[in-house]
């Protein structure tokens, strides 16, 4: 109890959790414990004002003076370059695709949340903030959610003014809809594309300051290494993509909006360059990774058919308002046309098991099932190759059906065409099946990662002066997110927190100018080209392709929708191999010189596999199931998930072990002032 | 399925490119267009050649990033991106023709690769609402009318893919800027840079080096957003606006 650091002046809702189990004994070394030496105090609705009063200011001709990188152009990197560039710091802006309006961020679907209270349907600051931990079934930080939940509001109207076509009512005013099970409608959005509206909004105040100077803008740059010079995050090493120049940018300051790292299992619903390599190299130089193994499945991804398939395409999850889920009863049926089996042979699972929610249960529960009834042999659709628990090879059928029959029936086809007819179009594009005639198939895919590189409530490392945003940082969703959540987090980091925070940072700078020949540059510039030339000389006989599919294999099945022990152990081991084969047998043709797509490949695959070891240690460690993470051994008497608060209310910040050393935990106590602690239950 | 692909190779933007032909073979139904390039590459890493460079990312029609001459014709035959066109639309045994986007404008960098900024440097020139963070009044304070919120939404659905340049025999980009004047042109905030909006837009599309528009109608064709001709009717009529107004 004594080492627990409780906020002054605040009675905790709950104690200091104290771990019993070690599974994880061996793979890893204990550290001290870790507390966030920004976390505020005083009561919770008056925190973040409090702090924003209390940061010092940065007159604005010294801003001038200031330097920032910012990694990333999605709703993170891009709203926080566009307003830093406004307030008139120096900012330099780094993506990798040719546009920064091209940021996996443009692919979000369903909405944004915001406790506007427009619908006077009982939505406040609190219920969101309330929602929000809840759904991240207690693993989130109190004070950065509340403040997530203020920011909210700010948002809708930031990106009213930029003119994001938000859907509206026939008055003009906005309209909302409810969205992931809550019982307020306070989700704003764009037809099904308000990912790529709220970024065209960001990227083109982007582009304005990119015209008025403020900003600089490096598109088709890949950053392979942050540079820390006396304990400082000073800049980055960057390549052209199109030259293979390697370039040294140096700053005052440093922000990661990279991302999430989703496509460490191969498949995912990502965008196909989404990449672990900037959170991945700072990680090597000092910046903890929280919460690595804390993955979001999303229930309803059009399934795989077959080696080929490079990703998987998310179907919004509305779509089970309508639709019934099910599975023939007899595995020999599965071969069968849907439509010739009849409604006695049918299995409609979900309703059988959770009886009160039914098709509606939350994503970890309808993923979780569906997986189930494949491994039991009833999934339907093409067979696909697997390596199963055992290392043996096996063909399953990885799908269940999404069926609208009945929808159609009692709505009329009119009406299921006007509610879900652009989802309906992607799917039969994508399978070639059309859904009005056919059950679709649909079957769980990787969708977001709730881990992160670990922030102090001010979105700083435990690198100083590297600060890290959106969805590349830990600290706002938990175990779990709610849907349309993470739109409003990286806006809300981007507009609003993150502007505010490095601020009293940068209070202190304009920093010692460093330049190309301090040593930290010397050696992360050397670095990245001996790494380059590594890829280039091994020179083996396999693709970077096939490792990531390897790799995403292993992941998938061992650290997929559900642990154990036993299964996690293996895949560390596995993994270690295909390490090691890595480095001895990758080819990678053409020269670093040039635009070279391998070589890119091959620097994301080498941090994945690495990655991917870290994420099966922190996901053995933690002996409970919680969220996103559901550990075989830790489940209710009727299969479903079981928390242990009083073990495992801990954020777990991963330290660099270095190559041949093991990484060390350091855990942050989840100390609750506002809120109490529940456990679930949709039975 | 099995198929002959006769693919554009180009070292790097100022290395002259030719025709190669490959064959291939154990192509699926079910595989999208890049997943059968990635196939091709698969196959040519193996036996130690270089893989043919092409631009993807979202891979489901969203991002724009995705840009091919599929036998002569911008994302190939159908009216969608190519990361969502299958290979079921091509039959057993065909030859394909798979080229760069063809435009001045928009020179290759590498195989299939070309370069798009012209594009960002577009909407720099004026393609935003000014609007600091922080600034803004509440979002209801400012009512839309739904008709014109729905035209404004539609014409913001491009994904700046160029596809619509890639097919105009002009090499215009008059369906592009025509979708972001309209998307902004349509609602209240959009108004007072309006004007200025359309004279600078229009200048960056000419100092780029698009050309001009004949009304040919092949941009909307090519379009996987179906952007209606009418954004461009738009586009001219806010600059004679604005040309009237002596700006
Ligand atoms: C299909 C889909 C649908 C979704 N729907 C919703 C939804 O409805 N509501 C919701 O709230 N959330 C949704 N999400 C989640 C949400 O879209 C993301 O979590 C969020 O957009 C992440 O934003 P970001 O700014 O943190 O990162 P991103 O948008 O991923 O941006 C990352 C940026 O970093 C750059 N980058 C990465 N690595 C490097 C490097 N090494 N060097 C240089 N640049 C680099 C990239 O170029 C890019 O600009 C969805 C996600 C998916 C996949
Ligand atoms: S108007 Fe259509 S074709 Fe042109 S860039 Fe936009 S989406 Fe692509
Ligand atoms: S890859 Fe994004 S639109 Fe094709």
């Amino acid at each position: 109890m004594a080492s627990v650091h409780f906020l002054p002046g605040l009675t905790p809702t709950n104690t200091a959790p104290v771990q019993k189990s070690d599974d994880a004994a061996g793979f890893y070394v204990l550290g001290d414990k870790l507390v966030d030496p920004k976390a505020p105090t005083g009561p919770i609705a008056e925190r973040w004002t409090t702090r924003k009063f209390e940061n010092r200011l940065v007159n604005p001709a010294n801003r001038r003076k200031l330097n920032i990188i910012i990694v990333g152009t999605g709703l993170a990197g891009g709203a926080a370059a566009a307003t830093l560039g406004e307030a008139g710091y120096n900012v330099k802006v780094f993506c990798y695709q040719d546009s920064p309006r091209r940021a996996h961020s443009i692919a979000a679907q369903g909405g944004i949340n915001a406790a506007k209270n427009y619908k006077e349907d009982g939505d406040s600051t609190y219920r969101l903030f309330y929602d929000t931990v809840k759904g991240g079934d207690y693993r989130a930080r109190e004070s950065n959610v509340y403040r997530l939940a203020e920011e909210s509001a700010n948002i809708i109207d930031q990106c009213v003014a930029q003119g994001v076509p938000f859907a509206r009512e026939y008055g003009g005013l906005l309209d909302n809809r409810s969205f992931g099970g809550v019982q307020v409608s306070r989700t704003f959005y764009a037809r099904g594309q308000t990912g790529q509206q709220l970024l065209l909004g960001a990227y083109q105040a982007l582009e304005r300051q990119v015209a008025e100077g403020t900003v600089e803008q490096f598109t088709r740059h890949e950053m392979l290494e942050v540079v820390v010079a006396d304990g400082k995050a000073r800049g980055i090493i960057a390549r052209d993509m199109v030259t293979g120049a390697i370039e040294t940018h140096i700053a005052d300051v440093v922000v990661l909006a990279t991302g999430g790292y989703g496509n460490v299992f191969y498949l995912s619903t990502n965008a196909m360059g989404s990449n672990v390599t900037a959170s991945w190299r700072a990680h090597r130089k000092g910046a903890y990774m929280a919460n690595p193994c804390y993955t979001q499945i999303h229930p309803t991804c059009i399934p795989v058919t077959g080696d080929h398939q490079s990703k998987l395409t998310l179907m919004s999850e509305s779509l089970r308002n309508d639709g019934r889920v099910w599975v023939p009863k007899k595995a020999e049926d599965c071969e069968k046309d849907p439509r010739d089996i009849p409604e006695e042979d049918r299995d409609y699972f979900l309703e059988r098991i959770y009886p009160a929610f039914g098709n509606l249960v939350p994503r970890d529960i309808a993923s979780r099932a569906a997986k189930y009834m494949c491994d039991e042999g009833r999934g339907v659709g093409p067979t696909v190759r697997e390596v199963g628990p055992n290392g043996e090879e096996r063909q399953v059928r990885r799908g269940v059906y999404l069926d609208l029959t009945d929808a159609i029936r009692r709505l009329g086809r009119d009406k299921v065409e006007e509610k879900y007819d652009n989802l309906l179009d992607m799917y039969a594009r994508i399978t070639g099946e059309n859904p009005y005639e056919v059950p679709m198939r649909i079957y769980p895919a990787v969708h977001y990662v709730m881990g992160g590189l670990w922030v102090d409530y001010e979105l700083q490392s435990s690198i100083p002066g590297l600060f890290v945003t959106g969805e590349a940082n830990f600290s706002d969703h938990g175990a779990n997110r709610l849907g349309a959540s993470a739109l409003m987090q990286g806006l809300a980091d981007g507009y609003f927190v993150l502007p505010n925070t490095i601020r009293d940072y940068l209070a202190d700078g304009p920093f010692e100018a460093i330049d190309e020949s301090h040593p930290a540059v010397v050696e992360a510039l050397e670095s990245v080209q001996e790494r380059i030339d590594k890829f280039l000389s091994i020179n083996g006989s396999r693709s970077v392709e096939s490792f990531h599919k390897e790799l995403g294999t292993i992941m998938w099945e061992y650290c997929g929708m559900e642990r154990t022990k036993e299964g996690l152990i293996r895949a560390i081991g596995l993994i270690r191999d295909l390490k090691k084969e890595f480095w001895s047998n990758v080819r990678v043709l053409g020269s670093g010189e040039s635009l070279n797509q391998d070589l890119e490949k091959a620097g994301r695959v080498a941090d994945f596999i690495e990655l991917g070891e870290l994420m099966c240690i922190d996901a053995l460690n933690r002996r409970e199931s919680c969220g996103g993470h559901f550990r075989g051994e830790s489940q209710t008497e009727d299969g479903e998930a079981l928390r242990h608060d009083d073990e495992f209310a801990y954020v777990a910040a991963w330290e660099w072990g270095g190559d041949d050393g093991a990484p060390v935990l350091h855990k942050e106590d989840l100390i609750y002032t506002a809120i109490e602690m529940k456990q679930r239950s949709y039975k | 399925m099995k198929l002959t692909l006769k693919i554009w190779r180009q070292e790097n933007a100022s290395a002259a490119g030719a025709m190669h032909t490959y064959e291939l073979d154990g192509v699926s139904q079910d595989m999208s267009f890049l997943e059968m390039l990635d196939l091709l590459n698969e196959q040519l890493v193996t036996s130690g050649q270089e893989p043919v460079a092409f631009d993807s990312d979202c891979r489901e029609g969203i991002c724009g990033t995705c840009s091919l001459m599929i036998n002569g014709e911008a994302h190939g035959p159908e009216v969608t991106t190519t990361c969502q066109l299958h290979m079921r639309s091509f039959t057993d045994g065909e030859t394909i023709t798979i080229e760069p986007w063809r435009a001045d404008p928009f020179p290759v960098l590498k195989d299939l690769v070309v370069d798009r900024s012209a594009f960002d440097r577009i909407i720099q020139s004026g393609g935003y609402i000014s609007a600091n963070t922080g600034s803004a009044p509440e979002a209801n304070s400012v009512p839309a009318p739904r008709d014109k919120a729905m035209r404004a939404f539609n014409a913001a659905t491009c994904i700046g893919c160029g596809a619509c340049v890639a097919a105009c025999p002009n090499g215009s980009a008059s369906l592009f800027m025509g979708a972001k004047i309209t998307a902004l042109g349509e609602l209240p905030q959009g108004q007072p840079e309006r004007y200025s909006r359309v004279v600078d837009m229009v200048a960056q599309h000419d100092a780029e080096g698009f050309g001009g528009c004949t009304n040919i109608g092949e941009c909307t064709n090519a379009c996987p957003k179906e952007i209606p001709l009418d954004v461009i009717s738009q586009l001219n009529k806010d600059l004679r606006t604005a040309i009237a107004q002596g700006r």
